[in-house]
């Protein structure tokens, strides 16, 4: 707990000072200006997205592999996780687009596979809300989870295969691409401190799963005995 | 200061969305204890 409590107040301050870094560290862009700070939220909030849903996986595979509920709970908890941080992406994405581009949204292959991916994903928690046995669901929902994640790689490489509306690349872009130094310090620091963030939720919302399979096990039992309490006062009259 | 409405509002969003989310596993946690703490009970009166 204590641990916990302190894991908190660093990250808590870690994403304080990127945001300040953000806003009055990293220099003012030639053509964008102050609109352009939003990348730095926007960028790092892909990573923290494309880094759940990796974990998302990850619990997958290994639910398939071992049949181990705990497999289950990391695949649910990266994929919630995922989805808010993929939620975050697509709305900063259009209040950056719209002064820049003059549209909120334009359907090119960067929006549109990371949109998929965002409906992939939403379908993947509500698929898991339908089905009430614990092992079919787990089953269900790593397969599904497999499926979805193939999205991943297509909405990296999409702005690289594909000519897009979307900004080619600026880290691992190739030749011409690259950022100022300060900018780039700067996005690094946002990209680390979310990732702190998202480790901090990916752990909780792992509790939490956790937690309902207690709560289930518990119900289970009580369940148990109210039957045989039940079945033993029946036969008692005869 | 152009367009600085877009810049704000990206950044309330960023944080708004991460603190409600963080508060809405906060209460699904919370909830999840009190039941099991209902059900231990349950389990103990029978």
């Amino acid at each position: 707990m204590k641990l916990r409590i302190v894991a908190t107040f660093l990250v808590v301050a870690l994403v304080c000072f990127a945001g300040y870094a953000a806003l009055f560290i990293a220099p003012d862009e030639r053509t964008m200006h102050e609109v352009q700070r939003i990348f730095y939220f926007h960028v790092a909030s892909w990573s923290a997205c494309f880094t759940a849903f990796t974990v998302a996986f990850i619990g997958n595979v290994g639910y398939l592999a071992t049949r181990k509920i705990n497999w289950d709970w990391l695949g649910v908890a990266g994929a919630e996780v995922g989805v808010v941080a993929c939620s975050i992406g697509l709305v900063t994405g259009p209040l950056w687009a719209k002064p820049v581009w003059g549209v909120w949204w334009t359907w090119d292959p960067r929006l549109t596979t990371t949109f998929i991916l965002w409906l992939l994903y939403v379908s993947y928690l509500l698929l898991r809300g339908l089905i009430e046995e614990p092992g079919r669901r787990a089953t269900l929902s790593a397969v599904f989870g497999i499926f979805a994640f193939l999205d991943v790689p297509l909405v990296y490489m999409s702005n690289r295969l594909w000519r897009t509306q979307h900004p080619a690349p600026v880290i691992f872009g190739g030749e011409g691409s690259g950022l100022d130094p300060t900018m780039g310090k700067v996005l690094g620091l946002c990209i680390v401190s979310l990732l702190c963030l998202i480790v901090l939720v990916l752990a909780d919302r792992y509790r939490l799963e956790s937690l309902r399979h207690e709560a289930d096990e518990l119900r289970q039992e009580v369940e148990s005995r109210t039957l045989g309490s039940e079945s033993l006062s029946t036969k008692a009259p005869s | 200061m152009k367009n600085f409405g877009n810049l704000f509002a990206a950044w309330m969003l960023v944080w708004a969305i991460f603190f409600v989310y963080e508060v809405s596993i906060a209460r699904r946690i919370a909830r999840l204890r009190q039941d099991m703490e209902d059900l231990k009970r349950q389990l103990q009166n029978k």
